[in-house]
C-alpha cells in the first residue's frame, strides 16, 4: 500500500444554524470513521487557520498571507493509505467537503 | 441524521449554543447580544472545523465553552475602546491585565449555572408579544435560525426576522439578564414564563408545521426548558410541575399521532400500545409532584386530562365522565371557546352524541369561531354520528375551507369523504 495526503480545499461557507453545523460534523465523523474501518486512516490530520504569514526569498521579509481566494485556501490535510491513487482519489468521494463547493487534493506520498 | 451518531451528541450544537450564547451575553451585558451571539457562532464555526479531522472531543461542551471563552477575549480586545460591557465586569476588560482572569472567572461552572434561566426569564419580558417571546426563544435558547423557526410556524421568514430584530432590540434595553436569585423577580416573571413554556410546546403538538421533525423538536425544545426551570429550586413550584406533567402525558402520544404517510391520526384512533410508557410513567410522577399548594392552575386540569387517557388502555376504558368534570373546573379557570368545545365532545363520548350537539349548540360562540376548522369538524363528527350524513358533510366541508394547513385539509377531506360511508366518531 502507498501513502497518500489528502489537502482540503476550500468550501464549507458558515452552516447557517446550530443543527446545521452539527449535521455537517457528523458527516465527517461517519466518513473519517468508514476510512478507519477499511483501514485507510494513517492520521487524522489536522485542521488549518486559513491566515498565516509568508516569508519570502532573499530579503527574508514576511507578509501576511496566503491571499489566495477562499476557494483555493487549503483547510487541512489527512494522511491515508490505498493501493493506489485511483483508490485513494474514489475513497476522497466520500467526503462530505464535496457537498459543499470545496475540493479534495490527493497526493501521492513522494517515495525513492 | 445518520444511525452511526454517538446519541450524546444529539443536537449538541443547538443545546450548547444556546447555553453559552447566555454566558457569553450575561458577561457582555445584554446590550451586547448581538456580539455575544458572533462571539460564539464563531466559536462553534471552530468547533466544526477542528472537530471534523480531529474527531469529537471527550468532553465536547466543556470545549465549546473554552472556545467562547477564547473568541471572547478577542472580542474584548478588539471592541473595548467603542464598547462598553456588563457594568460590574467593564472596569476589569478595560486593562489588559485584568481582563483574562476576570473572563475566565466569569466562565467558572459557579458562575454560569444559572445563565440559560435567566436568559429565558429575560426572553419572556412581558413587552414583547407572544410570538415574539417563543421567536427569541427558540433563536437564542434553542439555536433556531430565522429559516428554522419559519418553517416551525408556518410564517414568512422576513416576519420571522424582523420580530427577531425587534425583539432584540427591546432585550437590548433591558438592564441585563434577570436575577434569578431574585424572588420577587422572578416570582413575578413566572407566569409568563410558564404561559411561554406551554405554547412552545403546543406548537409543536397542535402546530401549522407539516413536519413531523420539526414538530417533534418544539415538544422536546419545551420539555427540555421546563426541566431546566424546575432543577432551580425556585422554578419547582406545582404549576411547574403540572405543565411538565402535561407534556410528558402529550409527548407519550406523539409516536401514535402521524401516520407513516405524516397524516394526523385523532386520539380515539391511535394505536395505544405506540405510548411512550416511560413517558406516561412521568406525567404521573410529576402530576402527583404538582399536587401540592393550595392553588389549583390551568396546568394541572389540563394534566389530569391528559392522564385520563394514558391510564385508559383501551378507548372504551376512557372516564369521559371525569373528563367532563375536568373540563368543568377548566372552564372556570380559563374560559375558552376551544375549551368548551373539548367539553361537549366529551359530553358526547360520555352522553351520547345528541347531547354533546345540544352542548354545542349553546355555546355562545364568537364570530370567528365559527372559522375554527375543529368547531365545524366537532359539529360534523357529532352530526355524523347521530345519523345525519349529509348535514355532517357539509360541516366538514366547511372545517376543510378554513383548514390552517395541509394536513388539516387532508384530515377534514377525509372525514367529508367517511360521511358517504357513516364511519364512527372521531376527534383531533
Amino acid at each position: 500500500m502507498a501513502e497518500f495526503v489528502y489537502l482540503y480545499r476550500g468550501g464549507e461557507p458558515r452552516p447557517a444554524s446550530p443543527e446545521a453545523q452539527q449535521q455537517i460534523m457528523q458527516k465527517w465523523m461517519v466518513w473519517m470513521q468508514s476510512l478507519a474501518e477499511k483501514g485507510h486512516l494513517i492520521e487524522r490530520g489536522q485542521p488549518l487557520e486559513r491566515s498565516g504569514k509568508i516569508v519570502h526569498g532573499k530579503g527574508l521579509t514576511i507578509t501576511d498571507g496566503p491571499f489566495a481566494e477562499a476557494k483555493d485556501v487549503i483547510g487541512g490535510f489527512t494522511l491515508v493509505k490505498a493501493d493506489t491513487v485511483a483508490q485513494a482519489a474514489e475513497l476522497a468521494k466520500g467526503c462530505p467537503i464535496l457537498e459543499r463547493g470545496g475540493d479534495v487534493e490527493v497526493r501521492p506520498v513522494m517515495r525513492m | 441524521m445518520s444511525e452511526d451518531i454517538p446519541s450524546e451528541l444529539d443536537h449538541l450544537f443547538r443545546h450548547e449554543s444556546g447555553r453559552i450564547v447566555a454566558t457569553v451575553a450575561r458577561i457582555f451585558g445584554l446590550h451586547n447580544l448581538a456580539l455575544a451571539e458572533d462571539v460564539v457562532q464563531d466559536a462553534f464555526s471552530r468547533a466544526l472545523e477542528v472537530w471534523k479531522i480531529r474527531g469529537v472531543p471527550d468532553n465536547p461542551a466543556a470545549w465549546l465553552m473554552t472556545a467562547a471563552r477564547n473568541r471572547a477575549l478577542d472580542a474584548l480586545r478588539r471592541e473595548r475602546t467603542v464598547r462598553t460591557f456588563a457594568p460590574e465586569l467593564d472596569q476589569l476588560f478595560r486593562s489588559e491585565w485584568t481582563a483574562a482572569p476576570a473572563l475566565a472567572e466569569e466562565f467558572g461552572a459557579a458562575r454560569i449555572k444559572d445563565d440559560m434561566l435567566r436568559m429565558m426569564f429575560s426572553c419572556c419580558n412581558p413587552a414583547l408579544g407572544e410570538p415574539a417571546r417563543l421567536a427569541v426563544i427558540l433563536n437564542i435558547l434553542c439555536g433556531f435560525t430565522a429559516a428554522e423557526i419559519s418553517a416551525a410556524f408556518l410564517s414568512p421568514q422576513s416576519a420571522v426576522e424582523k420580530r427577531l430584530a425587534r425583539a432584540k432590540k427591546a432585550l437590548a434595553q433591558t438592564p441585563g439578564l434577570l436575577d434569578v436569585g431574585d424572588a420577587a423577580q422572578f416570582d413575578a416573571r413566572l407566569p409568563t414564563v410558564l404561559s411561554a413554556l406551554y405554547l412552545l410546546f403546543n406548537e409543536g403538538y397542535h402546530g401549522a408545521s407539516s413536519r413531523a421533525a420539526i414538530r417533534g423538536e418544539l415538544c422536546r425544545e419545551a420539555m427540555r426548558l421546563a426541566d431546566l426551570l424546575l432543577e432551580h429550586g425556585r422554578g419547582r413550584v406545582p404549576a411547574a410541575l403540572a405543565l411538565a406533567a402535561l407534556m410528558a402525558f402529550n409527548a407519550a402520544r406523539l409516536p401514535a399521532r402521524l401516520s407513516a404517510g405524516g397524516e394526523l391520526v385523532a386520539l380515539v384512533d391511535q394505536d395505544r400500545a405506540a405510548w411512550d410508557q416511560g413517558l406516561i410513567a412521568r406525567g404521573f410522577a410529576l402530576l402527583e409532584a404538582s399536587a401540592c399548594g393550595t392553588q389549583i392552575s390551568e396546568y394541572h386540569v389540563e394534566a389530569a386530562i391528559a392522564s385520563v387517557h394514558a391510564e385508559a388502555g383501551a378507548l372504551k376504558d376512557t372516564d369521559w365522565r371525569k373528563i367532563v368534570a375536568l373540563y368543568d373546573l377548566l372552564l372556570t379557570l380559563k374560559p375558552s371557546p376551544v375549551v368548551a368545545l373539548n367539553r361537549a365532545i366529551a359530553v358526547a363520548q360520555a352522553h351520547g352524541p345528541e347531547r354533546g350537539l345540544q352542548e354545542l349548540g349553546a355555546l355562545k360562540v364568537p364570530e370567528s369561531f365559527e372559522h375554527y376548522p375543529f368547531y365545524q369538524a366537532a359539529l360534523g363528527e357529532l352530526t355524523l354520528r347521530c345519523g345525519r350524513p349529509a348535514k355532517a358533510r357539509l360541516h366538514f366541508q366547511a372545517a376543510q375551507a378554513n383548514a390552517r394547513n395541509p394536513m388539516e385539509r387532508q384530515f377534514l377531506a377525509e372525514r367529508a369523504k367517511a360521511c358517504e360511508l357513516a364511519a364512527p366518531f372521531r376527534s383531533a
